[in-house]
């Protein structure tokens, strides 16, 4: 692995500040290293080895203060870890820094990753870490005068643990008003140049922004002087759940991370947990695995690109695509029993086969769709009123890109040809042929040129996964698939024991820590599990792509007008339920 | 005085069949929209849906219409019947047929280009009446873009006075008995049709009231009556404008076997029914992108259309 001499490297250059290397069962390396060289050692991997870890995928924090099995691990009460990624080494690291329990202070890494911030926010948040260049009480997700921490081991993570909530007249005034957009609270410039700039709040509630997303805009005039985006409307509390659901059960809200992605979001979990069993997926679940997660890529690019056309105010183009969307769900439906949300993918496999006449209903979509796409690309990607909306508006660089944790097409749209299902193949990906379809300028023009040519791929990958569907079982031979095969269960009383535990009191995964990265439709998510020799999981941490997408907004939106702000938004393809979870 | 009477009758009675002739248009849009859009318009009340605009007319009059906390109360009122007022004002100069204007002034263009410049003042003063950010910016988008189109609004249609001779519509729609002006002046057409779906803030042009940048541009805060003069003044603003096209362009209530106003009707609703088709198909261009599109390339244009039509005019006439 290219990272293997790189333990050796950070002990030799920062000596006993590095803790040691934590044993996991995934493939990169993680390294503890003591509060005071975080800074250092973030800036040492970013800038001055060879060919660096420019990205900051994640950063989240742990409570490890309920945790029995922490073999080989320093003390810690609070850890912070966060996941580098090398592009040019195709490789990762994370690094995991321990703090006390009661009152954790950590550095922030802002100075380094400027991606960092939102993450640190969602720690204090969470969890209650302070990181000093964050103005005290600065929550994200859950809403201002929130009191407590909630992912902390002594928060309760159901509703009915906790007291009675009662919403008095004199609570919904303090609500409201604590959401006001006042310029000092998102620190936006009130004056430029001694011209008084306009206040805009466009709220939760608009048509532009999609989903429940706010953006509070400066503007002089048209022009966007400064844009602070608000999240955490849309906050469910996923990663809390996950401690409370069993491995098995959470499959469903995994579906709901990313709604328009369907059975694409239970991937990387499934990764994450069949790493840590030892289960190895037969053939053929795996080729449906990826044949349903290629036609919800599909869906999903079809409705960006309806939402698109949209956004610069053709109004026409979303409801064929959305024909094309009836279609697919049709087939969706037919193999998985449900459209958006099916829950299909098991812990070992999928939960039923493929039902009969399956390659003719797949190949009907297949043979629709691309008359309908070479439409399209006459009616809005050739369109001039469209192009002189799109091109050259909301552009950025790869170097950008790397800066602020862009992943998906939009890093694929500044130039770079980055596909996890190509760097680091999953569920059989590497059998596959297909491209990555790249851009070149990084504007709102290449992002939806380069998602339209992912569905084309998409359709190819589909065709290949219908060509050469192999036959076999559909679950794996292994104890802890959950459920385990029908027949077998019917027969033999070991199995139906494992059927029963499992449908209960949930399959018990071994201690330690996996993680599961997939290309989902908007980009790299990924799933940071840590089990602790209990039916449920300890930590799970979900980490989306369009989080960082949305956290790039402060810093691309000025100098725009605010219609390229729309058509900026739609071009970055988030969805809140995403960002949020 | 009996002649007072008959046309005040004449107008109310105008008045009536126009609104009926918007309703309508309203439902033809809502069912062609949904035809190009692969879906059905509104099909349920009355045969075919026609009858869809009278339970919205109903529903808008029953609405509650109260200006919104802040507001400048005689703004918000006056700013939709300024919307809709000087657009009926404006039929009572179109010719439906030989003879058959209800006020066939020699001045009949200029009252038309007067009226249609008085509607950009309803934008500004709902926008500024609302007390709303959003329509403040809808209410500037809708004033700069009024300003830049009106003017080669006006200049675009000089062309056709010059080879008519004439501001009245009577005398314009006369001289096309041989060739309609469209084959003669097709670049002031062309200009002339741009600037009248500016003019009824109808996509592509459609930035003040923008549904996806601005909730609703200067409309926003407008609900019940109000929000219905507005739209009324918007639908019957096309078919002005439409009118208005077929007038100096192609030959009124000229045409063979059928009676002129029959024509005058189809071919007003042809145009009307293209509005339709241009706002289902097009995207929208950006605020600054519309108004250079407006002074560096349609003005310019007109002034060299006039420039010509003038040598030409000069020419034939000379000994």
């Amino acid at each position: 692995m290219s990272t293997s001499n790189l333990v050796g490297e950070l002990s030799a250059r920062f000596g006993d500040a590095v803790l040691g290397e934590q044993t996991t069962r995934d493939s990169f390396p993680t390294v503890w290293i003591r509060p005071e060289v975080t800074i250092a050692v973030h800036r040492y991997l970013k800038d001055e080895i060879d060919r660096p870890f420019k990205m900051l995928v994640d950063l989240w924090a742990i409570d490890e203060t309920a945790r029995k099995h922490r073999e080989g691990q320093p003390p810690s009460g609070i850890t912070i870890a966060s996941h580098l990624l090398s592009h040019d080494r195709n490789a990762d690291i994370r690094i995991k820094t321990p703090l006390d329990a009661e009152y954790p202070r950590a550095k922030s890494i802002g100075t380094v990753f400027p991606n960092a911030l939102w993450y640190e926010r969602e720690a204090y948040d969470m969890f209650g870490v302070e990181f000093e260049l964050q103005p005290h009480s600065n929550r994200i997700l859950l809403p201002p005068g929130w009191e407590g921490h909630p992912m902390r081991k002594t928060q309760p993570g159901r509703a009915t643990e906790r007291p009675l909530f009662n919403m008095t007249a004199a609570l919904f005034d303090a609500k409201e008003h604590a959401l006001a957009a006042d310029p000092e609270k998102f620190g936006l410039p009130t004056h430029r140049d001694g011209v008084e700039l306009m206040i805009l709040n466009y709220g939760p509630h608009s048509m532009a922004t999609h989903g429940v997303f706010r953006i509070v805009l400066a503007l002089d005039g048209e022009e966007i002087v400064a844009a602070r985006p608000d999240i955490g409307f849309h906050h469910r509390g996923a990663e809390k759940m996950a401690e409370r659901q069993t491995w098995h059960n959470f499959l469903p809200y995994t579906d709901r991370v990313d709604y328009l992605g369907g059975v694409m979001g239970e991937m990387p979990y499934l990764q994450a947990v069949e790493k840590a069993c030892g289960i190895t997926v037969p053939d053929r679940a795996l080729t449906v695995r990826i044949m349903l997660s290629e036609m919800f890529r599909i869906m999903n690019h079809l409705l960006f690109y309806g939402t698109m056309a949209q956004d610069t105010g053709a109004m026409s183009p979303v409801f064929y695509m959305f024909t094309d969307r009836e279609r697919g769900y049709r087939v969706i439906e037919s193999i998985t029993g449900a459209r958006m949300h099916p829950g299909y993918f098991r812990i070992g496999g999928l939960s039923m086969d493929l039902p009969q006449g399956w390659d003719r209903l797949v190949r009907e979509f297949l043979d629709w769709m691309p008359s309908r796409l070479d439409d399209y690309e006459g009616m809005v990607l050739r369109n001039e009123i469209f192009r002189a909306r799109t091109k050259g508006v909301a552009a950025y660089d790869t170097a950008m890109a790397h800066e602020w944790g862009v992943t998906g097409p939009g890093l694929r749209a500044t130039g770079q040809a980055w596909d996890v299902r190509k760097a680091r193949p999953y569920a059989g990906f590497e059998h596959f042929d297909f491209e990555i379809p790249v851009g070149h300028n990084g504007d709102c023009y290449d992002r939806t040129c380069v998602r339209v040519e992912e569905i084309r791929q998409s359709l190819k990958i589909i065709r290949q996964c219908v060509d050469n569907m192999p036959s076999g079982p559909i679950k794996a031979d292994h104890p802890l698939t959950t459920p385990p095969p029908r027949e077998r269960m019917l027969h033999d009383i070991e199995t139906m024991i494992h059927h029963f535990v499992g449908a209960s009191w949930g399959p018990v995964l071994p201690a330690g820590e996996t993680t599961g990265q997939v290309e989902t439709v908007r980009g790299l998510t990924q799933f940071a599990l840590i089990s602790d020799g209990e039916p449920s999981s300890y930590r799970t941490r979900i980490r989306t792509p369009s989080f960082p997408h949305l956290q790039m907004i402060s810093a691309v939106a000025p100098g725009m007008m605010v219609a390229d702000l729309v058509a900026y938004l739609g071009s970055i393809d988030y969805v809140m339920s995403d960002v949020d979870r | 005085m009996i002649g007072l009477v008959l046309t005040a009758t004449i107008s109310v009675a105008m008045i009536m069949v126009l609104l009926v002739v918007a309703g309508t248009f309203t439902w033809v849009e809502r069912r062609l929209l949904g035809f190009v859009q692969e879906r059905l318009g509104p099909n349920r009340v009355g045969p075919f849906g026609s009858l869809q605009w009278v339970a919205d007319t109903v529903k808008i009059l029953t609405k509650e219409d109260r200006p919104p906390p802040g507001a400048d109360k005689l703004a918000y009122i006056l700013a939709p019947a300024v919307a809709a007022t000087p657009v009926l004002a404006g039929f009572g100069v179109v010719a439906f047929g030989d003879g058959l204007a209800l006020a066939p002034v020699d001045v009949g263009v200029l009252f038309l280009l007067g009226m249609m410049g008085l509607t950009a003042y309803a934008a500004v003063l709902g926008a500024w009446a609302s007390n709303n950010r959003f329509s403040l910016m809808g209410g500037m988008r809708a004033a700069a873009q009024m300003l830049a189109y009106e003017v080669f609004l006006g200049l675009s249609l000089m062309g056709v006075v010059m080879l008519a001779g004439s501001l009245s519509m009577h005398a314009i729609v006369e001289a096309q008995h041989g060739v309609w002006f469209v084959v003669l002046q097709p670049l002031g057409a062309a200009l002339f049709c741009i600037a009248g779906v500016a003019a009824a803030h109808r996509l592509p042009f459609d930035l003040p009231e923008s549904e996806n940048d601005l909730v609703a541009g200067f409309i926003t805060e407008y609900t019940g009556m109000s929000f219905g003069l507005f739209f009324l003044g918007e639908y019957l603003a096309v078919l002005l404008v439409s009118a208005l096209a077929v007038t100096l362009f192609f030959g009124g209530w000229l045409g063979p076997w059928l009676p002129g106003p029959v024509w005058f009707g189809l071919k007003t609703a042809v145009i009307a029914v293209v509005f339709v088709w241009l706002r289902a198909t097009l995207p929208r261009p950006r605020y600054d992108q519309l108004l250079s599109f407006a002074w560096k390339i349609a003005l310019p244009l007109s002034l060299l259309n006039l420039l010509l039509t003038g040598v030409v005019v000069v020419a034939r006439s000379a000994p």
